[in-house]
Formats: C-alpha cells, structure tokens, sequence
C-alpha cells in the first residue's frame, strides 16, 4: 500500500523563479531604448540619477552605468521613459523594430 | 541614524522575480520591490487573496522569494498572530513578520481581525496597498474608494459615501509607529519600513498605490499620478510616532506654500468622469480645511 503523506505536509508549496507569468516581454506594445548620449550615468561615466532602476516596476533594469533592459520581462509600460529626468529613453513601436529585425 | 537612504546606497538586491502577472505599470509592484528591499531576507509575509496573490504567482512557480503564507481574505492579522506563535515556540523571536493587504483585505473584510490583533499588540508589521477599490476582482467599490468615484459596482453617478480613514482607525487603536506612504515616493516607504522595524508591537503602514487599469490612466503615467495625489494635498505623507504626528517627505515641503488644485488630479483619471465642478469644489474646500489645520498646528486627528 502507499504511504500516506501527513496531513500537515499536504499543502500547496511554489518555488521562485522568473517567468511566473510566462515571457512578459511579449505583452510589450512599445519598447523602451536608452540612448547612451543623454543617459546620465553613461554620460558622465560616473553612478548617478537611475530614476529608471528605482521605478522599473518589475526590477528588469540594472543599476549599471549604462542601464539595460531585460528584453525578455519588460511589459513596456514606458514608466522609465516617462520618469527619466534626461529624456534619454524613447519608447519605440514595437511591431517596426520586429519587422526590422527580421529583415 | 544611519546615511541617509538615496537611490545611489538603496540596495540592488531584488526579492522579487520579473515575469511575474501583475498588470504592466502596476504602482503595487513598485512598492512592494522597495518594501521587501527594507524587509529584508529574514521576513515571512502573510497575504490574502489580493492583486498581491496575483503578482507572487500561481503554483508551482512565485515570483517573490521570501516565503509567504497565502491565508483567507478575512484573517490577515490573525494568520499573521498565529506564524508569531510558531515562530515563538521555535525561538525564532527576531523573524519579521509582515502582513500584506490591500485596501479590501484592510479596510473592508479584514479590519475585524487586524483590530483585534492590535489590541492584544501582535509583534507585526501591516501593509495596506490602497488602490481604492477591489482591483483584482475587477475595480468594484471598496471602503477606501473616493467619493463619485466610477467603479464597476457603481458605475453611473459614482460612489456616494466619502473614502474611510483606515490610519486614523489605526491610529485610535494607539499604536507606537504608523505611517503613510505613495508609489511615486519609493525612497520614502524604504525609510518608513526600516524605521517601522526598529519598533515592536503592531504597526500600520497605509500605501497609496495607483492602479492604471482600475482608474483609468496609462500605464506610464503611475509614478506622475502618484506624485499629483501627493502635490494636490489629496493624499498626505506622515507617520504617527509614539502618538506624534508629524507630515514628512513632500508633504511636509508643502506646508505654507501653495498646493495644486484637486481638479488637476482629477482630470487625469477616467474613474473621476462623474464629477462635477460643484464637487470639485467642495473637496477642494475639504483639503482646504484639512491643511489649515496642518499648518496651525492643530493636527486633525
């Protein structure tokens, strides 16, 4: 006969992990591009401003001298754009720079 | 006290995963991102069905990496009493326990349980995410919706009764640290939660999250309307220490100096469309009233 788990271990127990919500990247209308001229950190080379990293509500910049996006979770919801002081992020169409890509 | 906390020395430790369901622009995953920062590795959370159950994840994969009890809408606070028991009988005295609801599993359905909670004065922290209505379920009223606010169960003229003051109903429960704090002030709310920790007995903090799908905005404009509920005077910033109140943060740069009008807020969300100018007017005329007393001060509550 199988044994029978205890009761008190039965329960539902979920790992963490990304991507709970699958590949969130693909929900993306618009996607957000740092131009590196005007980005402040990677302007002056010097650890400042990063107004993206702490509004990103999905923590996929980095807090690097030139921030990068996580392409892959990014929703798109052009927070980051809307918040930098420099203007140093444009939400681009994201259907032309797929189609561009597959050219 | 410690350097004061900037975004340059704010931790890039992340304790939650990306990927997760919550809706793009989500003001909750903000804050609660700079939370679990300020909380620490050394945290249980407790959470009932909220948008925040949405965002941890769905089995067999969570988003946040802190272990986190999923209880029942109505026991927040008393799940949370009964994981201090364990850990109590454990020896494991210095663990935070922090509770996590919305303004529905705060101000509605839980309050029984979180009251009672801290007046037997439970050794825990309570969060309460307030995107004024059950945004989850799909924005229907809550206790902490505004007043002519549109929602899905009063969608023609709005909501008829006034938003209720969850903090002030904590505050009379005498507790020893409450606070307010908004999305778009992240460094604020990391400062709130490590001072919170510093405290024992219960604590309430009060969060205004705004919520682009329940109050109709776009996605980007989170953090700036966030920010406009503050500017406005709609919205305080404050923390209760000990029974003293005090404004902080931006809203206590605005002391004596002049405010944006309410109307200006109320443009830029489609759930305020029922309103009229005499409305406006009228709470214009509240906060008005409410920040003469700030300034006198003469706290209003």
């Amino acid at each position: 006969m199988e044994k029978k788990t205890p009761f008190a271990e039965r329960k539902s127990h979920s790992e963490p992990g990304p991507g709970d919500g699958g590949r969130t990247g693909s929900w993306r209308v618009l996607r957000p591009i740092i131009d590196p001229e005007k980005c402040i950190p990677a302007k002056t080379n010097k650890k400042a401003c990063f107004a993206c990293w702490l509004y990103c509500p999905d923590g996929v910049i980095t807090k690097t001298l030139l921030p990068a996006i996580d392409y892959e979770y990014c929703k798109g919801c052009g927070i980051c754009a809307e918040e930098c002081p420099s203007g140093a992020i444009t939400m681009v169409e994201e259907t032309l720079l797929i189609m561009e890509e597959e050219k | 006290m410690t350097a004061k906390t900037t975004i340059l020395n704010l931790t890039d430790e992340e304790f939650v995963h990306p990927g997760n369901r919550a809706c793009s622009g989500c003001g909750l995953s903000i804050i609660y991102r700079t939370a679990l920062k300020a909380l620490g590795r050394d945290t249980i959370l407790v959470v009932p069905p909220s948008c925040l159950t949405v965002l941890q994840g769905l089995y067999p994969v969570a988003a946040t990496q802190l272990p986190s009890l999923n209880v029942t809408f109505a026991s927040t606070a008393a799940a949370a009493t009964g994981v201090l028991g364990a850990l109590r009988a454990q020896g494991r005295e210095k663990t935070t326990v922090a509770a996590w609801a919305g303004d529905g599993g705060t101000a509605d359905i839980g309050l029984q349980a979180l009251s009672g909670a801290c007046e037997r004065g439970e050794n825990f922290i309570f969060f309460c995410y307030d995107n004024e209505a059950y945004m989850n379920t799909g924005v229907q009223r809550s206790g902490t919706t505004p007043q002519h606010v549109l929602t899905t169960t009063t969608p023609i003229s709005g909501k008829p009764q006034k938003k209720k003051d969850v903090p002030a109903i904590m505050a009379a429960h005498g507790l020893d640290y409450i606070a307010t704090a908004s999305a778009a002030y992240p460094i604020d709310l990391y400062d709130k939660t490590i001072k919170a920790k510093t405290f024992t007995g219960p604590r309430y903090l009060h969060i205004h999250t705004p919520c682009p799908a329940g109050w109709g905005f776009l996605p980007q404009m989170t953090v700036k309307i966030g920010r406009l509920a503050v500017e406005t005077g709609l919205f305080d910033l404050y923390e209760i220490e000990n029974g003293r109140f005090r404004l902080t943060g931006q809203s206590a740069k605005m002391l004596g100096k002049k405010r944006l009008p309410v109307g200006d807020y109320f443009k830029t969300q489609s759930r305020f469309k029922a309103l009229t100018d005499a409305h406006i007017e009228e709470i214009q005329q509240d906060v008005d009233r409410k920040w003469n007393a700030y300034e006198n001060n003469d706290s209003p509550r």
